[in-house]
């Protein structure tokens, strides 16, 4: 594996005054798979939203392959950028929701060039190419006319994943990309997201599929009331855990 | 033993059931007949009366293709989608004022619905078209200097009244529409790096449309008919028009019933294009299983549909 392409610093977050992120530090090597696990309203999510400035940061500093992200860095202070250069570092770091949000007026084709042909002027007939390409990646060549409310849960999520490879970006976070699913159709999101680590996408995922982070992370992080409390391979993570609250989340969700 | 079935259904044990198949006569509803027959009954009393009163039905056709009439018939169509033009693009300035992270156009935004909405069409007719006295004259330095009586004429009075009220109301809806798309939308354009006017343009308006549309249909149809207002200050739309007529041939209900008629037939024509325009802005809504409350013309729209549907 080579460098180091994602670095956080002592993240720091808050939400009318409720601490969420109390310095988290994170560092992730171009082509790595780091799985974010952790109780729910732990921060795991706020993070993932901080590494690409959805959310300002209070305190800390993200770093993506050369960038700092939504800030400038002027004689030892950070400066908020203005959103236009915030959306220039936004198209090279992809986002999947949990919640899909796929454009519904646009079809399964249409959400997937929207990036390519607006934001970086892409020809159409060159965008529509690679875009089926990767639906056919994604398991839906079939559904590219398909609009997003005529796809099922599983549908709509591999389509969002194609729309956010579309831009080609460094990095891909994933936040909770399977918990709104139907128990049935978690498997074929996660297969794609399992090829996509296979590929050597540098992948970000919150996510509570236990199992998908031991068989697919390179290291696993687990948070605890806005920190990481441990952060490791997963063998050694999920089955020798220091910590205690990490120890007693570990045995609720392992049960 | 008709009371006892009414009251309690007939008690049938299981061994009664013995053939696979059986005639199903429907239930008759009598009082429907007699309620439809009586409604008719009473609408042609009224025509008859109509018919037969003290108004010259051929004075009637004679004006209805009138020249004077025809022309302010243009005059009010013109009126009516100008203003509902301006009223629209005032409408999505201000709504996207409204929700703008600066409080001062925020407040300025809530100032121009509070004010116009807050006062009757008829009064800010009437304060435009005595704007003169307040500006005598109009002059934007080294470009522009002229009289305000030459420039706001009662065409122009009433375009500016009636554009600006509707404007307010448009500021609302507009606003309405934005505020009913998810969040996500707007998160999911970020991170795909589009600016604010992309996303606006591409992803929040055409979603944003599903809501403003259906009340654009209902809005522009009343612009229609309050465009009638403007009669009020001397613009030679229609009804001004039939008044100038009437004053002279004394032919009141005639001509008063002239309009009516082409306010009808303009109107229907507009609930049969809106019709049109709702089924196509709703496409990804119903299929998202979330239908628009469709109003069909001719009275066919919300009570018929779901007896048709039944039927089916």
């Amino acid at each position: 594996m080579s460098g180091t392409i994602v670095k956080a610093i002592n993240i720091h977050k808050k939400f009318a005054g409720r601490e969420v992120l109390r310095g988290v530090d994170l560092e992730v090597r171009n082509g790595e798979v780091l799985c974010i696990l952790g109780p729910s309203g732990s921060g795991k999510s706020t993070l993932l939203r901080c590494l690409n400035h959805l959310e300002a940061l209070d305190d800390g500093v993200v770093w993506i392959d050369g960038q700092i992200i939504g800030y400038e860095l002027r004689d030892g202070t950070l400066k908020e950028l203005p959103a236009r250069k915030v959306r220039r570092q936004q198209r090279e770091i992809g986002m999947v929701f949990q919640h899909f949000n796929l454009f519904p007026h646009m079809t399964a084709l249409e959400n997937i060039i929207e990036g390519p042909v607006t934001v970086r002027r892409e020809p159409r007939a060159s965008a529509i190419a690679r875009a089926e390409k990767l639906l056919a990646s994604v398991g839906l060549a079939e559904r590219r006319d398909a609009y997003p409310a005529q796809l099922s849960g599983g549908q709509k999520q591999r389509v969002a994943i194609a729309r956010a490879l579309a831009m080609s970006p460094k990095v891909m976070l994933f936040d909770e990309p399977t918990s709104a699913l139907d128990p049935e159709l978690v498997g074929e999101v996660l297969d794609v997201m399992r090829e996509l680590a296979a590929s050597g996408t540098t992948m970000i995922v919150v996510t509570h599929e236990i199992g998908f982070a031991r068989e697919v992370a390179d290291r696993v992080a687990i948070m605890v009331d806005g920190e990481i409390r441990e952060m490791g391979p997963p063998a050694d993570v999920l089955a020798n855990p220091t910590d205690a609250r990490v120890r007693s989340f570990l045995a609720r969700v392992l049960a | 033993m008709a009371f006892e079935a009414a009251s309690s259904p007939q008690r049938v044990e299981v061994e009664a059931l013995q053939q696979r198949s059986y005639r199903i006569v429907r239930l008759a509803h009598p009082g429907r007949w007699l309620a439809g027959a009586l409604v008719l009954g009473l609408l042609a009393l009224l025509v008859r009366a109509f018919a037969h009163g003290q108004i010259q039905w051929e004075i009637v056709g004679e004006f209805l293709t009138a020249d004077v009439i025809i022309r302010g018939f243009g005059i009010t169509l013109l009126i009516s989608a100008l203003a509902m033009l301006l009223g629209i693009s005032l409408g999505t300035i201000f709504a996207i004022m409204r929700l703008s992270a600066n409080p001062v156009t925020r407040f300025v935004a809530w100032l121009y619905v509070w004010v116009f909405r807050g006062t009757p069409v008829l009064l800010q007719l009437l304060i435009w078209f005595n704007i003169a006295l307040v500006f005598p004259r109009i002059i934007i330095p080294g470009v522009f200097e002229g009289r305000t009586v030459d420039i706001v004429t009662p065409f122009v009075a009433a375009l500016l009244g009636l554009g600006i009220n509707e404007g307010a109301y448009m500021t609302e809806v507009v606003r309405g529409g934005i505020n009913s798309v998810d969040h996500g939308q707007t998160e999911a354009a970020n991170t795909l790096g589009m600016s604010r006017l992309q996303t606006l343009r591409r992803i929040i308006l055409p979603q944003a449309m599903r809501l403003i549309v259906p009340v654009l249909g209902n809005s522009a149809i009343g612009m229609l008919k309050f465009s009638s207002l403007a009669a009020a200050i001397s613009c030679t739309e229609m009804l001004n028009a039939a008044q100038q007529v009437y004053f002279v041939n004394g032919a009141v209900i005639e001509l008063l019933f002239v309009c009516a008629i082409w306010y009808l037939a303009a109107t229907t024509v507009l609930s049969i294009v809106q019709y049109f325009i709702e089924k196509r802005y709703g496409k990804s809504a119903s299929q998202a299983g979330s239908k628009l409350p469709f109003k069909l013309p001719f009275g066919l729209g919300s009570a018929g549909t779901p007896a048709l549907e039944k039927a089916q």
